[in-house]
C-alpha cells in the first residue's frame, strides 16, 4: 500500500537517477540519515558506543571496501586484515609525528633544541617544507608535524592504497583461488612486517601502538577522554561518505568496468575495457575503504593495537564472512553484513547472560553454534545474502496486498 | 533433562539476580574459551571461589557483600573491551583482566573513568612507577621482575657467571611477549650471555621451526614467555627434540598443571618461575567445604588448588585486602573505585596478616605507595615431578635485580608521560 513506484512520476533525467527510485526509499533513507546524525549521539552513552555502534560503522567501511573488489570486481581477497593493519599503522606514525631516517654527514653540535625522537635526542637543525630537520653524530631525521587526526585517517586510506595497488599487481596474472593466495600472502607479510621492523611502532618495548589524544577544534577525538557521541559521530561521517563515494563509484563507468571484469574478463577486454585500469582500481577504491576502517579501528574504536592480535587472518575471515553474508556486490549488504556479525554476538551474550544467567563460557560456545548455524541456514536459504532477502522483501511489498 | 538443567539454572540465576544487588561490585574479565581457556578458566574459578567464601563465611567485605560479575573475554582485546564497557556501569570496584593485551586498552579508559587496575605479574611493567601510572598497580611482580629472577637463578647455578653462556627466549609475538626482551637485552649485557629470541606468533600451536632452530644452535638454557596452547606446544617439542628439561624455565604464566601433563613423563623436570607458593593452605579446606561442597563452586569446581587456581585466590585476596584497607582507611563500608585505589595504594601484605588468612607464606611480603606500585618483585623456581604429577618448590622467593629493572622502568614510563602530557605526581 505504502510501498509503490505507482504515482511516483520522474520528470527530469535527474529524478530518474535517483540512488532510490520508490519514494518510500527515499523517504526512509532520508529519515534514517537523520535518526543517525540527529537522535543517536544525543543518546548515545560510553556502552552503546563502544560495544555497538563504533564497531558496527567501522566494519561497514571494511565490508564495503571489501565488496568493492569481491563483490563487484570479482578480485577474492584474504589480505583485508593485514590492509587494516596497513591504515591502522600509517594512521599511528602520522598522528604522532612521521619519521624519516638519513645516514647523517656534516653534523657539528648548535645550540639548537634538543628533541626525542626513537629512543635517541636530536638537536634541531632546519625544516624543510612541512619537516623539521633534526640531527645527531649518526642519524639525520625529517619529522612531519602532529596531522589532524581526521586527516591522518584520510591520508592512512590513500598509504593502503598504495600497498593494496602493489599487491595487486599480481591479479593481472592470476585469478580466483590463486589470486586468494597471493592476497594471503599480503596478509602474513604485512603482519609480520609490522611485528618486525620497531620503526612502525615508534620503538615501544611491548610493540603496541596506543593512539595518543588528538582533538578536532575544542573535541578530543581519540585518546581516553573522548566522549561517546564524538567517537561516534567521527566513524559515522566517514561511514556516510565512503558509502555515498562507493555507491556513486558502483553506479557508474568505473563501477560497470569492475563488473564487466567480474562477470567475464575476456568479454570485458573485447568490449574495451582494460583489465589493467579496472582491476587496479578496484584494489586501489577497495583499499582505501579498508584503510579508512582499519585507522578508525585502531584510533578511535581501540586505541590500542597488537597487530597480530587484532588484524590476524581472523580478521580477514570476518570482514569476508560479512560480505558473503550481507550480500555481494551490494552497498547495503556490506551494511547488513557488519551488523549480522558485530550484533548478534553482542545479542546473543546479552540474552544468555544477563537476560537467563546462564555461565558466561556457555553462552560463548553457544554463540558459536548459533552464529555457524545462522550463518549456513541463510547461505543454503539465500545464496545472495541479506541484501537479496531485503530485495525479494521489497518485490513483495510492492504487490502487496495484491500479489499474482 | 538438558534444557531442564538450563531452565532450572536461568530461573535460578534470574531469582538469584534481582535478590543479590550487592554493593561491592566486582568484575571478573575471564576466559573460559578458546587457545587461552586452559589458563583462564582455573584462574577464575579460584578468583570467583575466595570471594564466595568471604560472602559464606564473613558476610562479604566489612559487611558489604561482594558481587562478582563475570564476563567472558576470549583473551581478545575488543571483547574486552566490550566487557570493560559493559561492567562499569554496575559500578565495578577493580578490574584485573588476566591479559596484557586487554590491559594496554584498559589502561587509559580506566584512568579517564578513575577506577583502579590491578595487573598481577601482568600488563604494563612500567605501570610500577605509580606517579605516572595512578591507576594501574602491578604488584607483587613483573616481567621485568621474572626476567631478572630467572637470571639470577641461572646465576646461582653458575657460580655467578654466565660469561659466553647462550640463552634463547621463546615468546609469544605479542606485548606479553616482548615485554621482557628489554630487560634480558639488558641483562645480557650486563653478564655477558648471548640471548638468541624466537617468536611464536598467536596462538602458539606452530613451533616447529623455532624448536628446529633450538635444536641447531644448541643454546644453554631456554627461557619460555608463552600462554595458553603456546606452552603444552612448547613442552612437547622441547621433549621432541631432546632438549634437557631442567635447562627449559618457563616463566609464572608457563607452570601450571595443564602445560605438563600432555607432555607425560619427558615433561619431568621441566622449570618454570612462581610468584606464589602452590601447597595445601588451610583456606582452601575452607573454600572446600564452605563453597563447593553449597554447590557454589565458580566453573565445575575441578580445579580447586592447581597453580593457577591459587594464583587466581591470591589476586582475589590482594583485591579484598585492598577494598578492606579502603574501608580502614574512608571509614565507609561502601566503598568507591577511588577509595579501593587508596587502599591499594596503602596495602601492605605481611607474613602475619597471609597466615591470618590461611595462606602462611603464599606471596612475598611486599607494602605499595603511592610512587611504587610494583611490590617486591620475587618469585620462586619450581620443578615439575611428572611421576608424582607436582610441581616441586626449588628456590625460595629469588630477588631480582632492581638496579636493572628501575632505570627501563623510569625511562618507559617517562616517555608514556610524555606521550600522554601526564606530569607525574602523586593523587
Amino acid at each position: 500500500m505504502l510501498y509503490r513506484e505507482a504515482g511516483d512520476f520522474k520528470t527530469s533525467y535527474h529524478a530518474d537517477n535517483h540512488t532510490f527510485p520508490i519514494k518510500f526509499d527515499r523517504i526512509g533513507f532520508w529519515v534514517t540519515l537523520a535518526i543517525a546524525f540527529g537522535i543517536i549521539p544525543l543518546v548515545i552513552n560510553d556502552y552503546w558506543a563502544n560495544a555497538i555502534f563504533v564497531p558496527f560503522l567501522i566494519y561497514a567501511i571494511a565490508a564495503i571496501g571489501l565488496n568493492i573488489l569481491t563483490g563487484y570486481c570479482g578480485q577474492v581477497s584474504l589480505g583485508t586484515g593485514g590492509f587494516m593493519a596497513v591504515g591502522a599503522y600509517a594512521c599511528y606514525k602520522l598522528m604522532t609525528g612521521l619519521d624519516i631516517y638519513f645516514a647523517s654527514s656534516g653534523y657539528t653540535p648548535g645550540d639548537g633544541a634538543m628533541i626525542p625522537k626513537g629512543g635517541e635526542t636530536f638537536e634541531v637543525t632546519g625544516q624543510f617544507l612541512f619537516f623539521t630537520i633534526a640531527q645527531n653524530a649518526e642519524w639525520t631525521v625529517y619529522i612531519l608535524g602532529q596531522i589532524n587526526p581526521m586527516i591522518a585517517v584520510i591520508l592512512a586510506g590513500f598509504v593502503t592504497a598504495f600497498v593494496g595497488v602493489l599487491f595487486g599487481l599480481p591479479s593481472l596474472r592470476i585469478k580466483g583461488f590463486y589470486l586468494a593466495v597471493a592476497t594471503l600472502a599480503a596478509q602474513f607479510f604485512l603482519v609480520w612486517m609490522f611485528n618486525k621492523i620497531s620503526w612502525f611502532y615508534n620503538y615501544s618495548a611491548s610493540g603496541q601502538i596506543n593512539a595518543p589524544e588528538r582533538f578536532v577544534g575544542q573535541i578530543a577525538v581519540t585518546g581516553p577522554n573522548t566522549e561517546p557521541w564524538a567517537q561516534y559521530m567521527i566513524c559515522l561521517i566517514f561511514v556516510a561518505v565512503c558509502a555515498l563515494i562507493a555507491r556513486n563509484l558502483t553506479r557508474g563507468t568505473t563501477g560497470r568496468s569492475w563488473m564487466a571484469i567480474r562477470d567475464m574478463d575476456i568479454a570485458a577486454e573485447i568490449i574495451g575495457v582494460n583489465p589493467l585500469r579496472a582491476k587496479l582500481t578496484a584494489f586501489a577504491v577497495s583499499s582505501f575503504f579498508i584503510g579508512i576502517s582499519g585507522a578508525l579501528f585502531f584510533a578511535v574504536y581501540l586505541g590500542a593495537v597488537e597487530v597480530g592480535e587484532a588484524f590476524g587472518i581472523q580478521k580477514s575471515f570476518l570482514v569476508l564472512f560479512m560480505i558473503i553474508i550481507g550480500g555481494l556486490g551490494s552497498i547495503f549488504g556490506s551494511f547488513a553484513g557488519a551488523a549480522f556479525l558485530v550484533l548478534l554476538p553482542v545479542l546473543l551474550k546479552v540474552i544468555g547472560v544477563d537476560l537467563l544467567g546462564w555461565p558466561t563460557d556457555l553462552v560463548a560456545h553457544f554463540q558459536l553454534v548459533i552464529i555457524g548455524a545462522l550463518i549456513m541456514f541463510f547461505l543454503i536459504k539465500e545464496p545472495h545474502g541479506l541484501a537479496q532477502l531485503w530485495r525479494l522483501a521489497k518485490e513483495k511489498l510492492r504487490l502487496w496486498p495484491f500479489p499474482y | 533433562m538438558k534444557r531442564k538443567t538450563l531452565a532450572a539454572m536461568a530461573l535460578g540465576a534470574a531469582v538469584a539476580g534481582s535478590s543479590a544487588m550487592a554493593d561491592l561490585v566486582i568484575p571478573d574479565l575471564s576466559y573460559r574459551t578458546g587457545p587461552y581457556a586452559a589458563g583462564g578458566t582455573p584462574f577464575s574459578d579460584g578468583y570467583q571461589d575466595y570471594f564466595a567464601l568471604l560472602n559464606a563465611r564473613d558476610g562479604g567485605i566489612g559487611g558489604e557483600t561482594i558481587r562478582v560479575v563475570e564476563c567472558e573475554t576470549g583473551y581478545n582485546t575488543e571483547k574486552g573491551v566490550e566487557c570493560y564497557e559493559a561492567t562499569k556501569g554496575e559500578g565495578a570496584l577493580i578490574y584485573q583482566p588476566l591479559s596484557t593485551g586487554i590491559t594496554y586498552q584498559l589502561i587509559p579508559k580506566a584512568t579517564a573513568d578513575e577506577i583502579p587496575i590491578h595487573t598481577m605479574g601482568y600488563g604494563r611493567t612500567s605501570a610500577a612507577n605509580g606517579e605516572v601510572f595512578n591507576w594501574v598497580f602491578n604488584y607483587p611482580a613483573n616481567y621485568w621482575d621474572a626476567a631478572s629472577v630467572a637470571v639470577n637463578y641461572l646465576l646461582e647455578e653458575n657460580g655467578g657467571s654466565l660469561d659466553g653462556k647462550t640463552i634463547a627466549l621463546v615468546y609469544h609475538n605479542s606485548a606479553y611477549g616482548k615485554e621482557p626482551i628489554r630487560t634480558l637485552e639488558a641483562l645480557s649485557e650486563m653478564h655477558g650471555f648471548e640471548l638468541s629470541q624466537l617468536a611464536v606468533d598467536h596462538p602458539g600451536q606452530e613451533q616447529k621451526s623455532q624448536w628446529l632452530q633450538i635444536r641447531r644452535e644448541r643454546p644453554d638454557y631456554v627461557l619460555m614467555w608463552g600462554w595458553g596452547v603456546m606452552n603444552q606446544v612448547a613442552v612437547q617439542e622441547a621433549a621432541n627434540i631432546n632438549f634437557p628439561m631442567e635447562n627449559f624455565i618457563g616463566n609464572w604464566w608457563a607452570g601450571a598443571e595443564h602445560d605438563v601433563t600432555p607432555a607425560g613423563m619427558s615433561a619431568n623436570g621441566y622449570k618454570s618461575l612462581n610468584m606464589n607458593r602452590v601447597i595445601d593452605y588451610p583456606v582452601l579446606e575452607e573454600i572446600k567445604t564452605m563453597v563447593h561442597d553449597a554447590g557454589d563452586a565458580a566453573g565445575d569446581g575441578s580445579n580447586l588448588g592447581s597453580v593457577l587456581y591459587v594464583r587466581g585466590m591470591y589476586a582475589a585476596m590482594l583485591a579484598s585486602e585492598a577494598i578492606a584497607k579502603a574501608q580502614e582507611i574512608h571509614g565507609v563500608a561502601d566503598v568507591t573505585p577511588a577509595m579501593v585505589r587508596d587502599g591499594m595504594a596503602a596495602l601492605e601484605m605481611s607474613e602475619g596478616r597471609m597466615e591470618e588468612l590461611g595462606m602462611a607464606g603464599i606471596g612475598p611480603e611486599f607494602s605499595v605507595s603511592c610512587q611504587n606500585h610494583g611490590g617486591s618483585g620475587e618469585g620462586i623456581v619450581q620443578q615439575w615431578n611428572a611421576s608424582a604429577s607436582t610441581w616441586e618448590p626449588l628456590t625460595d622467593f629469588i630477588t631480582p635485580d632492581k638496579s636493572v629493572i628501575e632505570p627501563l622502568i623510569a625511562e618507559d614510563s617517562a616517555a608514556f608521560a610524555s606521550e600522554n602530557n601526564i606530569t607525574p605526581g602523586c593523587l
